[in-house]
């Protein structure tokens, strides 16, 4: 049975320019222990998935319009705000892109972090700070001990990245929700990071999903991925399948225009033209106006969601073409 | 190999900072070639943007000397160093920082050609929008002010700015980092294509390792204020001998899940040290997998360890180049007397 | 937003322009030679007349006229002190910014209000134009200083950003950056602080002619009024009512129309 399954999620946001479908019917699904890889560009609507997942949406201008979001067997969106509050931190636990900010300056580190078991496990001081220790060791944090009562502007950005893993995980949450994670971090640092990921994610058999732009480190990842965009999900494969046959051409396009280093140099293949405005998308498929094969149909009518393989699935009128047409794309 | 267009030779720029002094660039030497794209590549309080701005000298030297056309750079009086900006310009990394925001982009793209006397009267309109169109935007939008254009527009229009001058040399600084993936693509072909057209020579300066190797022709990899290998791009890939390099190569997430779920990474402990109390000897020493106590006593001087490749470590030579393989002791020849940077 | 700032401007400058229509007459009623000269407002006097007999509504005016010419005026010069002085120092950085803001410092510790009392008190004595004009002078002098911190903090803040840079790179003159992209982008917050300055300039000389050192009858601010009004509060209280409810009023939108003009230069509200 999925851990996570997300069913015709929709959520909208009022402004001025008009209502902008941030998210347009999305589903999904996790299995217990695997990673899933959400992949797209800003305004393709990934983030706000998660938070609306997570009911983190402001409410005012946002709200969730419709949908399931089935964690454990129960639908998150129908339990009351006290309820998700147990539910975070306690059973998903996340972590964001820029530990600066998702950490409290004022507060000690040990604090944040007993903050957490004291709430959602009840335990006592004295408790609540042999787990801190026990999870500031399991993260990797050098001289834990010492350093535990450190603000966190005196450590540097991976280790305060280390901290808020070790935040998101201390009450052995079944998953994990790790937005753009290492995406402010030096290269090394984010191997690290990186690397952490992996090893906790077997240690403490949690399921994770991984919101990032970059194909590379999604390809390291997760085992099954999805690729967003305006509000919708393209495509959605196992993440072998999808970097080698690729059902759908902005996919491919992406996999394309990502300079690899193993490839020849010569000019790189680029998506024409921009990323559209949520709040004014044209009618039929969104990408009609940046795609190489577009035709016809694709300004007039909404793309089907067509099934390639029984876990394989994309957003085009073309997909089997593009499917089949995918041969391997690196040498 | 031929004259270089820009000679750089031992140039330092240290900040104080209250009591302390932060060795941004602690003795840095290159030549950069007329016509080829330079890539500068390191991680972040390395001190690549702090040289490619004492280049032009936006931040002040400390010491060294940048030549350019014979004329030292660092030394030049201010009214002949803003003589010489029309031939050296930049393009940054926020686009729209890099923008004024209550000027219209006719207003910014008029501002060099006035500086520098260009293009005046009845030319200056055809020589604005004809810079439009070289960077792929309509020239109607010539009216409009910086925060109507995306991101990627923006870029366009720094880049447009950069060129008014018609220019012979660009640092780029970052020029893509803040821009999505599928807009980079675009804007690094567009570079690409100016380079050729207007035969530029570029100091590409990036923290992304995959865009330095496609754009680059060579590169050169700094840590913490020196430079410590300096190779053509595809060596630099292939084949990266110092061992940071080793490291940095090692850790870009390559977008194929077979290679990723297979391969070996070589993953660093512990953080980047800092710029102002830069470790004793050879600064990587504290994170190399490979270093032994010599790595502590001396600092290793790049050097031709195979032809064009200069790498800076005691361990390896022409003789053993592979640190894996190299016995653990510092290599013979250790004198250098060999210009780094050709 | 842009339409309230439109309402604001017109509310204070249509008085304005009736300041200056009617400020050239200010009907005395002829000494009636009874000893009370005031009169509630009637058709004739709508505001009441004062003890004189003048008549209210063209005093209020009258006042108006040169209450505004005394904030705005002294703004504008604490404005031009204040950027100049500000820009120079924020943009030159190190020793030069240390001196200036010290300097600014010691000014800041002196009583403002006693170096004008004893200005006015020294010089103020010839005509009343001059008079006037001295309280300009003394008023924007003093309310510079806050306006050239202002304006370094901005300068400061700006000086790192990287369009400034480039303008370095691109060979502009270091005081053609200051003039062309720095004192337009500091705009913003000088406007707030201007039009927060009026008013308290406004209420300064006010102060000072409730003293008996600013305006003389039969010129008149609304701070003489008051100060006159004030004395027969009691008997007579629209003399101090209806110059109190005007400045009021005009005070509170001139805030609007602070916010208007600062909306309306900002280069983010414009559409080409």
């Amino acid at each position: 049975m999925n851990l996570l399954s997300v069913r015709n999620l929709r959520t909208h946001f009022d402004t001025d320019g008009g209502i902008v479908k941030a998210v347009d019917d999305v589903s999904f699904d996790l299995a217990p222990g695997k990673t899933l890889g959400i992949v797209g560009e800003s305004g393709s609507g990934k983030s706000v998935t998660n938070l609306s997942v997570m009911r983190l949406i402001p409410a005012p201008p946002g709200r969730i319009v419709s949908g399931e979001v089935i964690f454990g067997g129960k639908d998150l969106l129908k339990l009351s705000t006290e309820e998700m509050r147990h539910v975070r931190g306690k059973r998903i636990g996340m972590i964001f892109q820029d530990p600066m900010s998702s950490l409290n300056p004022f507060m000690r580190i040990s604090r944040q972090l007993m903050e957490v078991t004291e709430l959602h496990m009840g335990h006592s001081g004295k408790q609540a700070r042999e787990h801190a220790l026990e999870m500031l060791h399991l993260v990797g944090i050098p001289d834990a001990r010492a350093r535990m009562d450190s603000y966190p502007h005196e450590f540097s950005g991976g280790m305060r990245q280390r901290v808020m893993i070790a935040m998101a995980l201390s009450c052995r949450p079944e998953l994990l929700n790790a937005d753009e994670p290492t995406t402010a971090l030096d290269v090394t640092i984010q191997a690290q990071i990186l690397e952490l990921i992996k090893k906790i994610k077997t240690e403490i058999q949690t399921s994770v999903i991984l919101i990032t732009h970059d194909l590379g480190v999604v390809a390291g990842m997760a085992d099954s991925i999805i690729v967003m965009y305006a509000g919708k999900v393209f495509e959605r494969a196992p993440s072998f399948e999808l970097f080698e046959k690729p059902g759908n051409p902005y996919t491919k396009g992406l996999l394309m225009s990502v300079p690899n280093p193993r490839s020849a140099r010569g000019e790189l293949y680029q998506i024409p033209g921009l990323p559209p405005d949520p709040a004014n998308l044209p009618p039929g498929c969104p990408f009609a106006p940046r795609c190489e094969k577009v035709q016809d149909i694709c300004r007039r009518e909404f793309p089907p969601l067509v099934q390639l393989t029984p876990d394989h699935e994309s957003l085009c009128h073309f997909a089997k073409e593009v499917y089949g047409e995918s041969a391997h794309l690196h040498s | 190999m031929a004259n270089p267009l820009i000679s750089i030779r031992d140039l330092k720029v240290h900040f104080r900072k209250g009591r302390q002094v932060v060795q941004a660039v602690d003795g840095v030497s290159l030549d950069i070639q007329p016509g080829e794209t330079m890539g500068l590549v390191g991680e972040s309080g390395c001190g690549k943007s702090t040289l490619g701005r004492a280049i032009l000298r936006l931040n002040e030297a400390t010491s060294g000397s940048v030549l350019f056309n014979g004329k030292d750079l660092a030394t030049l009086k201010h009214s002949e160093m803003q003589r010489q900006r029309r031939h050296l310009q930049m393009i940054f990394q926020d686009p729209y920082a890099s923008l004024d925001p209550r000027m219209t982009v006719a207003q910014i793209l008029a501002e060099p050609l006035d500086t520098f006397g260009l293009y005046k009267g009845g030319e200056r309109d055809g020589r604005i929008q004809e810079l439009m169109e070289t960077v792929g935007l309509s020239p109607r939008f010539v009216r409009r002010y910086p925060h109507e254009f995306s991101g990627g527009q923006q870029q366009r229009i720094g880049i447009a700015r950069a060129l008014a001058a018609n220019p012979d040399f660009i640092v780029a600084d970052e020029p893509i980092s803040a821009l999505d993936v599928s807009i980079q693509a675009q804007i690094l072909n567009l570079m690409e294509r100016l380079r050729r057209e207007r035969n530029l020579t570029y100091f590409f300066i990036s923290h992304d390792l995959r865009a330095i190797r496609h754009v680059s022709d060579r590169v050169a990899v700094m840590y913490l204020g020196k430079l410590v290998e300096i190779a053509d791009a595809k060596a630099i890939y292939d084949n990266p001998l110092m061992p940071y390099t080793k490291a940095l190569i090692s850790a870009v997430p390559l977008p194929d899940p077979k290679i990723e779920a297979t391969r070996k990474r070589l993953v660093l402990e512990g953080d980047v040290p800092s710029p102002i109390n830069p470790p004793k000897g050879c600064r990587f020493h504290t994170r190399c997998p490979w270093a032994i106590p010599d790595c502590r006593q001396a600092e290793p001087m790049l050097r031709e360890i195979l032809p064009n490749h200069w790498a800076a470590c005691i361990r390896i030579s022409p003789e053993q180049p592979h640190i894996e393989q190299a016995a653990p002791q510092a290599s013979a020849a250790s004198e250098v007397t060999d210009d780094p940077s050709r | 937003m842009m339409v309230v700032g439109i309402v604001a401007i017109a509310a204070v400058v249509g008085p304005s322009l009736i300041y200056r229509a009617t400020g050239f007459t200010y009907d005395y009623i002829p000494a009636d030679s009874n000893l009370v000269k005031s009169f509630p407002p009637s058709w004739t006097h709508p505001m009441g007349t004062d003890n004189e007999g003048r008549d209210m509504l063209a005093r209020v005016l009258l006042g108006g006229r040169i209450s505004l010419m005394v904030g705005i005026i002294s703004t504008f010069v604490s404005l031009l002190i204040g950027i100049t002085y500000g820009a120079t120092a924020g943009y030159a950085g190190g020793k030069l910014d240390e001196l200036m803001m010290r300097i600014v410092d010691m000014l800041f510790a002196i009583p403002y209000m006693m170096v004008v009392i004893v200005l006015l008190a020294l010089f103020g004595r010839h005509t009343a134009l001059g008079q006037l004009f001295l309280l300009f002078v003394a008023l924007g002098a003093v309310s510079w200083l806050t306006m050239a911190r202002i304006v370094r903090g901005q300068v400061i803040s700006l000086k790192n950003q990287e369009f400034i840079m480039a303008a370095r790179a691109t060979g502009v003159a270091q005081w053609k950056i200051v003039l062309r992209h720095l004192v337009p982008n500091t705009l913003g917050p000088v406007i707030v602080y201007a039009t927060l300055e009026v008013p308290a300039v406004m209420l300064l000389e006010a102060f000072l002619s409730f003293l008996g050192l600013g305006v003389q009858a039969p010129l008149a601010s609304w701070g003489s009024l008051a100060s006159e009004g004030i004395q027969n509060i009691a008997v007579f209280p629209w003399q101090l009512v209806f110059p109190g409810i005007t400045m009021a009023l005009t005070l509170f939108s001139l805030n609007f129309i602070g916010d208007g003009l600062r909306d309306a230069l900002d280069p983010q509200m414009k559409k080409s």
